[in-house]
């Protein structure tokens, strides 16, 4: 059984009891303890069920790299699924049950897959489930969908707070090992601003775990002494617990920091998204064991050799007390010393090697170690827990030879430096035949926008993997980058370790080397997504040869874990059966996030009423109080009707609103639209490319209504032109066109005709702006003004300066309405106060404040279009019959070439026209009309479709405008529009101005 | 993610605070043109793996244009100028020289 | 007459560092040739001081000119004022080629101060706001989170952030976010 030793544990605080809850179990930990060491504490050996036989499963490793203890962590608000056990600080409270079993984790349903295991191998899916197709939707899916999953979705709003922030280094150096903290010392030294990250709670990485000397000095010590020379560093920030996620383009930098997973009694951010730019990025990530792939490998109580002695030494945890080493390196045999040391029984190391290790062999025999050279095993035994294991001969096919009786098993494959940083931004591998493993080529690293490369790799992850090996190679990194980064290092001899002298290890994919399939199907290579040497045989058999196919079919290294401890393993086998070496196999491409990042983190501060900015117009603050229903335009908020009771029925109130304002008066808070001032001497020249029609001519105190095109001849943008004075120009644009309309005038003045004398500014939020239409919309003014607004005085498409109840202000005659109609202007500042006047001086004509949709159906009543209605980027205005708009007599203007293009200029083209009901209901927005016959897809022909379908409580019928192929010159003519459902409206051809053909009422 | 230094405001900013404006050095084709002049000026854009000449607006800052010499493959920046030329400066042409050899970009090599 | 309204008036955070609507406040933008004497005094007699250098900010007895690009300058003065200064502008620099117009009323205001406050910058706009790479009297136009931005520093402990008055809320939500004590992260310590 696991439990906890007497002595040992040194990050823990025995002093500090922490009580948390396992699958309802109340259980017992120490200050200091991940939730891996305390569950082992307490013999909880079994974490989980796999993913797809349901074989129980144990802790295998002791970092970021584990793949079955994967938890439900927390409840409601702060419940997470798929948390990993291994790089969970315990704390005291903390609750968390085990994922994927039916009904429990002891006694589960789904075990049967496993005695199934023969017939689901890799791809079972994609063969069982195609035929006949009708079942995947009905039967299969829903079936696969019921088992498939590790966690539960939360069901709550995520209660917790992120933040993201920017931060800005020289060098920024990811992993808090002895590797990082040295290349973080040389490049602090050198005068370089240092960030050193490290993801767990803890400075020294593996170092104090594996011992060993740096110039005379134990190896924790020096830890201690470089941290404290660190720390005095004003140019170096230390940080625990921020892992280096993604390394991308230009040196861009993703930390992902854990700022209170450890202590979520805290208030603040619950995790911090670093957003950082590094000219210099050292990776210092270390190296990750690899498992050896051998009959019953996933039996609780394998685990790798490295984690068997992490938890002895750093949690005082032992995880068996009869605990077999399986090795094919001479790493393993540190942990057969360290667990005999501890008191512990090891009854054999079994080397894979026929020559076995080297230095270690005699201390290892010193202690009297049973050591086995050029021996396998055959089969581990046990269901939930360990119980012996059959060893062989390596060279054999897995005849076990005896039997030993044990309760863990630890194993070592190897270490493959961590190269995901190195790799997510370009930087290459190679394989190195010696240590078998791929390490970065330094000669490829990723480069940045110098073009030199910013990317330096330091230690364990540069595939050095002795102690001396790594503070040279780490010492030299920390240089390295500091100079990169512009500062210069003085010359300083590395510190020497001292690490004892090691044999190759020997490349073991398979043990036994020639194990039969009943053998290599339960040798299992990804824990998590349940791939074994056998399923990425037969996709090898298949055909699926390329790694990244073969990834893909089998499954291999897509779960949440990326593979971490079976990429390396399983690019072996299949080079193996596809008979190439491995680096003509290749590797998967890393990508980022190294280990999983909370998508609260992404988000930051995202959410609620900072979810994205929300524009707000002078008078919102009325609007909200004043019953509106909002419609989001853009980002802003414009009411779409005012409910004048709560229980008013959205369609009661437009209509409302629009007999209103046609019998006498409504408001429109129109400050939404888009307003640029144009100035210069060439300003009118510069209107008039931009600008279908003429504006130079434009008298001041005049307005004009023009239309924008781009230079595909499309029309873009419409409004109101005012010429304030003799070079100035105020464009009105559509609300959604503002800021992209200012970019674009601002385009063609840098890019195209720099020389012309034009300055524009955007002034749409400098003004509050507030349309006052209908019959009484003058007298409505009149009562606040002393000035002359007289027909003769203001007259229809003019505008004046006038004072407005004490508010200096703007009124525009300009009408979208057909009534008549004011648009009146005044500083942002005075328009709540202009509209509280103005709804004081309406009240004798029982003034109604309108919204969004009333405007739509009067516009669409008078037959005026809409930009994105009646446009849709592929509509030019001569299909909306607006040659009035077109001046032919311009040499030029942005679309005038493109409109002359032959497909642009055949009249053959669907065209604006009015659309009416001949049982007076309303279309549906966007139906298509259809022709006579199919075309090549057996489709319906089509004519047409509508553009704008509305209600006219004016008229009392529906009202719409469309696109018709000859539309106008087919007038009377009733056209056939299905609906949805299958049945069919007929429509009449018709004018699109419905309402006051001769304008008499806007031109009072 | 590309940091880009605006040549207008002085400003190193990373990609967020910039908008890209597609191929620089555009000529502009208007009425009088032929089809096949319009046509390219519209639709045939350059669409270069390696070196290319792009424009780009610093948006979230001074709000000019510029163009940046870059390369699609590597993203190396060569440089940034001003928006206010016909082509690309001798220095920026210098540089891209310098790390691709033979190198050319519509006319410009 | 009424009195014009600022974005947000009264608007104010106790946090890490103090976050408070500035109040009304005088802008202009003026765009023209830098290099011609007459704008040169036009902008001296308005607020008292040079143009200043390239993403610079010249400030004196409450008014002041920001460099906004090589074309635009905001000029700072009491709300009051502005009416009156862009009648003078305009006829000082009549016969050149210029832009002055008012924006006071298109923009908010944000004043934010206490010991953190480049923290608290940090957490939203992608500047290095490290003492030795921004510095008071330098202005930064930027992207703030999700909104078109610009600041400044008066000193060591105050930062002043101009928006769009249509995203005052926002800008204020996002900083007050900022700017909670139980956030502080140690930055710059």
């Amino acid at each position: 059984m696991s439990t906890r030793l007497a002595t040992g544990g040194r990050l823990l605080d025995k002093g500090r009891a922490l009580e948390f809850t396992f699958n309802g179990k109340r259980l017992k930990g120490f200050e200091g303890d991940t939730l891996a060491s305390a569950l082992l504490a307490n013999d909880q050996m079994m974490v989980g069920r796999s993913f797809k036989y349901h074989r129980p499963r144990g802790i295998v490793a002791s970092g970021a790299e584990e793949p079955n203890a994967l938890f439900n962590m927390g409840e409601g608000g702060t419940f997470e699924p798929n948390q990993r056990a291994t790089t969970t600080e315990l704390f005291g409270g903390l609750t968390c049950t085990s994922q994927n079993h039916w009904p429990s984790l002891e006694f589960d349903v789904g075990a049967i897959n496993n005695r199934l295991a023969r017939f689901l191998p890799a791809g079972f899916y994609y063969k069982m489930f195609m035929h006949p197709r009708p079942l995947w939707k009905h039967v299969y899916e829903p079936f696969i969908r019921q088992s498939a999953g590790l966690g539960k979705a939360p069901r709550d709003r995520d209660a917790d707070t992120y933040e993201h922030v920017y931060a800005f280094y020289d060098v920024v150096v990811i992993g808090g090992g002895i590797a990082g903290l040295l290349a973080a010392r040389e490049a602090g030294r050198a005068g370089a601003k240092v960030l050193l990250m490290e993801q767990t709670a803890h400075w020294g990485g593996r170092a104090p775990v594996d011992g060993g000397t740096v110039d005379g000095q134990p190896v924790d010590k020096v830890v201690e002494e470089i941290l404290s020379e660190l720390s005095d560093m004003p140019n170096v920030t230390l940080r625990l617990r921020l892992m280096g996620a993604g390394v991308y383009d230009h040196g861009y930098l993703l930390g992902y920091e854990r700022v209170r997973d450890h202590q979520p009694a805290d208030k603040g951010p619950r995790h911090r998204l670093w957003r950082i730019r590094a000219a210099q990025i050292v990776t210092a990530t270390g190296a990750i064991e690899r498992p050896l792939s051998f009959a019953g490998n996933d039996i609780p109580g394998v685990m790798l050799a490295s984690a068997v002695r992490d938890y002895a030494v750093d949690y005082g945890v032992s995880i068996g007390d009869r605990t077999v080493v399986v090795t094919n390196n001479d790493d393993a045999y540190l942990t057969a010393i360290c667990l005999k040391k501890l008191g512990l029984d090891v009854p054999a190391i079994i080397d894979a090697r026929p020559h076995g290790a080297s230095q270690l062999t005699e201390e290892a025999k010193a202690l009297g170690i049973r050591i086995e050279t050029g021996k396998g095993v055959a089969k581990v035994k046990g269901g939930r827990r360990v119980t012996g294991v059959a060893i062989c001969m390596q060279a054999g096919e897995g005849s076990a030879m005896e039997e030993i009786a044990c309760d863990a098993v630890a194993m070592s494959g190897g270490w493959s430096p961590v190269v995901h940083l190195w790799s997510h931004c370009g930087g290459k591998l190679i394989w190195d035949d010696e240590k078998a493993m791929f390490r970065p080529d330094v000669d490829k690293a990723p480069t940045g926008a110098s073009g030199e490369a910013f990317v330096v790799v330091a230690g364990a992850a540069n595939g050095a993997l002795g102690l001396a090996d790594v503070v040279a190679d780490a010492h030299a990194a920390g240089q390295t980058a500091a100079k990169a980064a512009g500062h210069k290092p003085k010359k300083s001899a590395a510190p020497k370790a001292d690490s004892p002298s090691e044999n190759a290890i020997a490349p073991i994919w398979l043990m036994p080397q020639g194990a039969k399939y009943e053998l290599r199907s339960k040798a299992w290579l990804d824990y998590q997504n349940d791939v074994k040497v056998s399923d990425v045989q037969l996709a090898a058999r298949e055909g699926f040869e390329s790694v990244e196919h073969a990834k893909r079919y089998t499954t291999l290294g897509m779960a949440t874990d990326q593979g971490k401890l079976s990429n390396i393993n399983g690019l072996a086998i299949l080079s193996d059966a596809l008979n190439q070496p491995i680096p003509q196999t290749g590797t998967t491409t890393f990508r980022p996030p190294y280990t999983p990042i909370s998508m609260g983190a992404i988000a930051g501060a995202a959410r609620g009423p900072i979810f994205q900015p929300l524009r707000r117009t002078p008078m919102h603050g009325w609007h909200e109080e004043n019953g509106a229903y909002w419609e989001p335009v853009g980002h802003w908020r414009r009411p779409y009707t005012f409910r004048k009771m709560p229980g008013e029925a959205i369609e009661t109130a437009v209509a409302r609103e629009i007999k209103q304002t046609r019998d006498s008066l409504g408001l429109l808070d129109a400050s939404t639209l888009g307003k640029l001032v144009v100035k210069g001497p060439d300003a009118g020249k510069f209107l008039d490319m931009l600008y279908t029609n003429v504006m130079s001519t434009l008298k001041p105190g005049r307005c004009r209504y023009g239309l924008m095109c781009s230079e595909n001849g499309f029309l873009m943008d419409d409004g109101v032109v005012a010429r304030l004075d003799e070079d100035t120009f105020l464009c009105h644009t559509t609300t959604g066109g503002a800021d992209h309309i200012h970019a674009h005038m601002e385009d063609w003045l840098q890019c195209e005709w720099w020389d012309w004398k034009v300055y524009v500014a955007n002034l749409t939020e400098q003004y509050a702006q507030i349309a006052v239409v209908g019959p009484n919309a003058r007298k409505t003014l009149e009562n606040l003004t002393e000035d002359d607004i007289s027909a003769e005085a203001l007259p229809f498409m003019a505008w004046t300066d006038i004072t407005l109840g004490g508010i200096p202000a703007r009124a525009y005659r300009i009408s979208f309405s057909g009534e008549l109609s004011y648009e009146i202007a005044v500083d942002a500042g005075q328009g709540r106060a202009l509209w509280d006047k103005l709804l004081e001086a309406g009240a004798e004509f029982a003034v109604t404040p309108y919204g969004t949709e009333a405007l739509h159906v009067m516009r669409a009543e008078k037959g005026f279009i809409m930009i994105g209605d009646e446009t849709d980027g592929t509509v030019i205005p001569q299909d909306l019959n607006m040659e009035w708009a077109i001046s032919k007599k311009k040499d030029d203007y942005l679309g005038k070439r493109a409109q002359a293009r032959s497909f642009m200029a055949n009249p053959d083209r669907w065209k604006l026209v009015g659309l009416e009901t001949t049982d007076g209901s309303v279309l549906p927005d966007g139906a298509y009309a259809v022709a006579d016959g199919t075309n090549a897809n057996g489709q319906r022909n089509v004519q047409g479709r509508v553009t704008s379908s509305y209600y006219s409580p004016t008229l009392g019928r529906g009202i719409a405008m469309g696109l018709v192929h000859n539309g106008p010159d087919r007038m009377g003519e009733v056209i056939d529009i299905p609906k949805v459902d299958g049945t069919v409206i007929k429509a009449k051809i018709v004018s699109p101005v419905f309402y006051d053909p001769e304008g008499e009422k806007q031109n009072v | 993610m590309l940091i880009l230094t605006c040549p207008c405001c002085g400003v190193t900013g990373e990609e967020t605070e910039f908008h890209q404006g597609g191929e620089a050095h555009l000529k502009r084709f208007g009425p009088g043109s032929s089809d096949n002049e319009f046509h390219d000026y519209l639709f045939a854009k350059e669409n270069p793996k390696g070196v290319h000449l792009e424009r780009w607006r610093h948006v979230y800052g001074c709000g000019k244009w510029f163009i940046a010499a870059r390369n699609t493959v590597t993203l190396e920046v060569y440089g940034t100028y001003s928006a206010q030329t016909t082509e690309p400066p001798k220095d920026i042409r210098d540089r891209i020289s310098a790390k691709v050899p033979g190198w050319s970009w519509r006319e410009f090599a | 007459m009424s009195d014009a309204i600022s974005a947000l008036p009264g608007a104010a955070f106790e946090g890490a560092v103090r976050v408070e609507e500035s109040g009304l406040q005088g802008m202009i933008t003026l765009r023209g040739d830098f290099g011609t004497a007459k704008l040169k005094k036009a902008v001296k007699d308005t607020v008292g001081v040079a143009i200043p250098a390239t993403r610079e900010i010249a400030q004196k007895d409450g008014r002041g000119a920001a460099w906004m690009s090589p074309d635009e300058l905001l000029l700072l003065l009491p709300y009051a004022d502005v009416t009156d200064a862009l009648g003078k502008i305009d006829k000082a620099l009549s016969g050149t080629h210029h832009l002055a117009v008012n924006v006071s009323d298109a923009r908010a205001m944000f004043r934010l101060h206490g010991a953190t406050v480049r923290e608290v910058m940090a957490k939203l706009v992608p500047v290095d706001m490290a003492p030795g790479a921004f510095a008071p009297g330098q202005i930064r136009r930027t992207r703030m989170a999700q909104i078109p931005a610009a600041f400044w520093m008066t000193d060591e402990d105050t930062v002043h952030v101009v928006c769009f008055r249509s995203v005052a809320q926002y800008a204020f939500d996002l900083l007050k976010d900022a700017a909670r004590s139980e956030g502080r992260m140690g930055l710059f310590d």
